[in-house]
């Protein structure tokens, strides 16, 4: 049988508040433990939350990001549960009367197409706190740093038909929350959290088959693979005629498989309320409009505008929009050269691959985006060919020099256009290389082609690689040709 | 609605509140006559009405975002029953 | 010095006739005489007292003294007061030293008050005759047989017996009114969100606010003064302006529209009690005032709804006391499941538990909308009642309670008990303010008036409470057992 995957995602992104949503205690990462826990964050008797105001702005803003309908008034209810990390033994959420309505994210596919992903609504709402299972006398221990972080809770529709789509979407929610700046979107250390839902159905089916839910998928390669995985485990199940059980599972990446959580517990009943420590929360039309008008450029728009307007290949311009500060460093390329294309060429030639080599981020690259910007100008401009260009490149990263023009300049790169010099150094060459000239000779006109390879080899050596090598070229048939 | 003594187990559970059997048959009985008294609610016709949470219906107040906390652990650490480096302690949990 | 007012006590500080130390002793000694009896307060908090009757002295010496600099008085065992137990008459808090102080706590020491120390209540604030303290049940001065009311029956009783002028109270369904109606004393519930509920240990979020109780009218208007307003750390408070109480307090009653709501005349309202408060409502008429009767036609469903939203709002305001953080921990326990029904079964008391038990099943899945979203509906009837009926007149009046001070040990039957409420509930509901002033006895038992006014109408509350006041002396009697002991 042909079977269909349909996959929806939750996915908590951490808000890049300074302090949490519902106190003023530290957001900050990685502090000693329980250091930034206010008395509202412990949950201590008599304590009341208060709304942090760039928490409401920066869902608006993702609502916004993702041409999302923005309810007048959004609530905050409580979700009642026990557990270790959860100081009050509820969270406060918003189940019924969330802050950004229905809304769509556009994907890009690996063969660049896209794909609409409609998302059901996002919440705010206040993370959990840490336990520590290190050994405490057999004893877990409990940090709520993390507790009252704000979170923003996207929850898709069932609309991916794969682990790869999955993975796309999650790339696209973590460049519009990185591009919007709400969220370093920093996987590793938690800031950007994934709960999978997954099942299969037969190709032509309508009705969906039962799902279950993979929590806390950490990594985008963690959700394909845990995607692949269950996938294949509920075909197995259904081929050999069980069936799918509605459970919570979790994903082990050390084993690469998904296990379902032991819960012993009866079903949740979280006993939804709205909060009574909490008013409504009313966004006036200017308010969100002002948001509106200063929203950045985001993603899809981007990579549109450099599609349309710079002449990008679809490919480009997905690999250039897809992060902020990989379009940022482009966009600064480009306007210091003044060629889209070379810039593109240069970002994801030459740069990238010295980023990879070192494991570096765009954002800590040696080489400043304006540096590379001028350097690609020389090379427009014949002031150095691409050989020296790419000497130039390695000079700027190992920082021997603030400019292109300075390292040009102290390593003597500059081009040679000097008609006279470079015929000066063909003569010696053809002097120097009689075995060579009388195997040209010998050669039939339409070989001849290929082995001037070798002459333009050497002029260039003796130039040092500064010899404009379209000159070179063009002297050296001449001057052979004559020989001949 | 009838109240029923799994009801109450279940209700007890929720809350994490210890009962034995003879507690929850002594708490079904009261629950049962509050209930019974709070279904009064349901001869009165609401349709149409908006519930009301709270007796002033204003809208909520945003605070800017600043950090206004400093680290009170110990402080807040003293009326802990359990602690250790800085951790509040608990019997393991298992996931 | 004890039977004064606290108006007079602040007027006899500013005078120089005693200091805030002499006051502060004689009043600790009187406690100390008395309360091993009547049981009114938690804890007593004599160092701390006299080293802020010191400080209030100083203040005063050097010119910086406030109008109610020196004056000392009670807080209900609710209230978080820094390096003070504050139990909230629970053995779940038993052990707990607040590590800060709640807003109105903060403003009466801002304002150079002396506390004497946390008074008794009916755990978390869940009871109508104070016998639901794990710390014991406290004995209504007037007839030591009868309870005092609750849950601020601690901070009535220390008031009636003269242990302090003034005590603060939490009212949530009428534990300020009630109390100081059993108790022959004046309290008032302001308007919610007059008063910041920060640092007040939550009983039912939508209705908790605090007030003060005190010997007059005019006591409690400077009380008011003195903690209400705005608070950034409770977003449920009101950013409004806060007048000066006293101004309007001698304002005459002539042309006041009084209404008598027919509902709060009713089936089960003692016959003592309403002639009582048919007395008191001849004095107003008496004072120029003009009364009429009124409906509130969704009296009757108060009482349900109220059991339905504030056992909800409390069981999961409840959840906190988990034995991890603070509070009462089980010994040795098993497992994370073990520790939780453990310590909540250990450290939380009878009528606690009923009323979680009755919030978390209203609340679980299939009954939400029947009951929770059913409350929160008739909780709108109710309050549009009051505003139509402000719509009319002034104020309403009628009786705080159906009957005087109940026997000890008198009302087993948790129904029974719920519906000695029948005239306090609704105004929790609706969150107008209402005042309980002392209005004549049922032999020894005082009978109370309770007055009520549209949102945030308190100076005009106080100024009717007070007028009475000045044409009565019920709020001048004292109990024989402070009497006695002189």
């Amino acid at each position: 049988m042909q079977w269909e995957t349909v996959i929806g995602l939750e996915v908590h992104v951490q808000l890049a508040t300074k302090s949490k949503i519902f106190s003023g205690a530290s957001t900050a990462f990685g502090a000693e433990p329980n250091s930034q826990a206010c008395a509202v964050d412990l949950g201590l008797p008599g304590v009341l939350p208060v709304l942090n105001e760039a928490a409401v702005a920066m869902a608006v803003q993702f609502g916004l990001g993702i041409h999302a309908e923005i309810p007048e008034v959004s609530v905050f209810d409580r979700k009642n549960y026990f557990y270790p990390d959860l100081p009050k033994g509820y969270q406060t959420s918003q189940m019924y009367h969330p802050i950004v309505g229905p809304g769509e994210v556009e994907i890009t596919l690996e063969d660049g197409e896209t794909k609409r992903i409609r998302v059901h609504h996002a919440h705010l709402e206040e993370d959990a706190g840490k336990s520590l299972h290190e050994d405490f006398h057999g004893m877990t221990g409990i940090d709520l740093n993390r507790a009252g972080t704000p979170l923003l809770e996207i929850v898709s529709e069932p609309d991916m038909r794969s682990a790869k789509e999955a993975a796309a979407y999650l790339k696209a929610i973590h460049s519009i929350v990185t591009y919007l700046g709400i969220s370093d979107g920093n996987m590793a250390e938690g800031s950007m959290r994934c709960d999978v839902n997954v099942s299969v159905r037969p190709r032509g089916q309508a009705s969906f088959g039962t799902r279950t839910e993979i929590k806390n998928v950490n990594s985008f390669r963690f959700v394909e693979r845990a995607i692949a995985f269950e996938v294949e485990r509920q075909i197995e199940l259904l081929e050999d005629g069980g069936e799918v059980v509605q459970e919570t599972r979790l994903f082990d990446p050390e084993r690469d498989e998904t296990r379902s959580m032991r819960t012993k517990e009866q079903a949740n009943d979280y006993r939804y309320f709205p909060c009574p420590d909490l008013l409504p929360v009313e966004l006036d039309r200017a308010y969100v409009d002002h948001l509106r008008d200063n929203l950045p450029e985001l993603p899809a728009d981007k990579r549109a505008r450099f599609q349309e307007a710079l002449g990008l290949s679809a490919y480009d311009a997905g690999v250039l929009s897809a992060s902020r500060e990989m379009a940022e460093y482009f966009e600064v390329v480009k306007e210091v050269c003044g060629d889209a294309k070379l810039a593109a060429n240069w970002v994801q030639g030459e740069l990238s691959g010295a980023l990879n080599r070192e494991g570096l981020p765009i954002q800590d690259s040696p080489v400043s985006a304006t540096q590379l910007g001028e350097l690609v100008s020389r090379v427009m401009d014949d002031t150095i060919n691409g050989k020296a260009a790419k000497q130039v490149f390695q000079a700027l990263w190992n920082g021997e020099g603030d400019s292109a023009d300075e390292v040009i300049e102290a390593k003597g790169l500059k081009q040679v256009t000097d008609t006279g010099a470079i015929e000066a150094m063909i003569d010696q060459v053809i002097a120097d290389s009689p075995a060579q000239v009388a195997q040209y000779r010998d050669a039939e006109p339409d070989k001849r082609g290929k082995m001037i390879g070798y002459f333009v080899g050497q002029v260039m050596k003796a130039s040092r690689g500064t010899a404009n090598p379209q000159q070179v070229n063009a002297l050296l048939k001449e001057k052979l040709d004559a020989l001949c | 609605m009838a109240l029923e003594h799994a009801d109450v187990l279940r209700a007890a559970h929720l809350a994490r509140l210890g009962l034995d059997d003879d507690e929850a048959a002594h708490y079904l009985d009261d629950l049962g006559r509050i209930l019974a008294m709070v279904d009064q609610l349901q001869t009165l016709d609401t349709e149409g009405v908006d519930p009301l949470a709270h007796p002033l219906e204003t809208t909520q107040r945003l605070r800017a975002d600043e950090v206004t906390e400093t680290d009170q652990r110990d402080r807040f650490q003293r009326c802990a029953p359990a602690v250790e480096q800085g951790l509040y302690l608990v019997p393991r949990v298992v996931e | 010095m004890h039977d004064k007012t606290l108006t007079e006590l602040a007027a006899g500080l500013a005078a120089g006739e005693f200091s805030s130390r002499e006051l502060t002793q004689a009043l600790l000694a009187r406690i100390d005489r008395l309360d091993g009896d009547l049981n009114s307060f938690i804890s007593v908090t004599a160092e701390q007292a006299l080293a802020a009757a010191d400080r209030a002295d100083a203040a005063r010496a050097a010119g910086d003294a406030g109008p109610l600099t020196g004056v000392p008085l009670a807080l209900k065992d609710i209230f978080c007061t820094e390096g003070v137990k504050t139990s909230a008459g629970s053995r779940m808090l038993d052990n707990f030293i607040a590590p800060y102080d709640a807003t109105v706590v903060e403003k009466l020491r801002a304002a150079g008050t002396v506390s004497l120390g946390k008074t008794n209540m009916d755990e978390f604030a869940m009871g109508s005759s104070n016998e639901n303290s794990f710390f014991g049940p406290v004995k209504n001065p007037w007839d030591r047989d009868a309870v005092p009311g609750g849950s601020s029956g601690g901070s009535a009783a220390a008031v009636a017996a003269g242990l302090v002028p003034a005590a603060m109270g939490t009212d949530t369904g009428g534990s300020i009114r009630q109390p100081a109606a059993f108790c022959g004393i004046t309290g008032l519930k302001p308007t919610y969100g007059r008063v910041s509920r920060y640092g007040i240990i939550a009983y039912a979020s939508s209705l908790d606010q605090a007030g003060p109780m005190a010997r007059t009218a005019e006591d409690c208007a400077r009380l008011l003064g003195a903690i209400a307003g705005h608070d950034l750390r409770d977003s449920t408070s009101v950013a409004r302006g806060v007048p000066d109480y006293t101004e309007e307090l001698d304002a005459p009653l002539a042309g006041l529209k009084i209404g008598l709501p027919r509902e709060y005349f009713g089936e089960g309202l003692d016959p003592a009690v309403e002639s009582a408060v048919r007395e008191a409502i001849r004095v107003y008429e008496s004072l120029g005032a003009t009364v009429r009767e009124v409906s509130l036609p969704h009296t009757h469903y108060a009482i349900p709804a109220y059991y339905v939203i504030a056992p909800a709002e409390a069981s999961s305001n409840l959840s906190r006391y988990d034995g991890v953080r603070f509070g009462h921990r089980c010994d040795a326990p098993a497992d994370l499941t073990d520790l939780y029904k453990r310590s909540r079964a250990e450290g939380f008391g009878e009528e606690v538990k009923r009323r979680i038990l009755m919030g978390t099943h209203t609340l679980s899945e299939g009954f939400f909308d029947a009951y929770y979203k059913k409350a929160q509906q008739v909780r709108r009837l109710i309050r549009q009642d009051f505003l139509d009926a402000f719509d009319e007149v002034d104020v309403l009046m009628g009786p705080a309670s159906p009957t005087p001070a109940f026997d000890l040990g008198a009302r087993k039957d948790p129904v029974s008990m719920y519906l000695q409420d029948i005239y306090t509930i609704a105004i929790n509901l609706a969150g107008i303010p209402g005042i309980s002033v002392p209005a004549g006895f049922v032999g020894h038992r005082p009978v109370g008036l309770q007055i009520l006014g549209t949102h945030f109408a308190e100076a005009r509350l106080l100024n009717v409470a007070h007028q009475f006041q000045q044409a009565t002396d019920w709020h001048l009697r004292r109990p024989a057992l402070a009497e006695e002991t002189l």
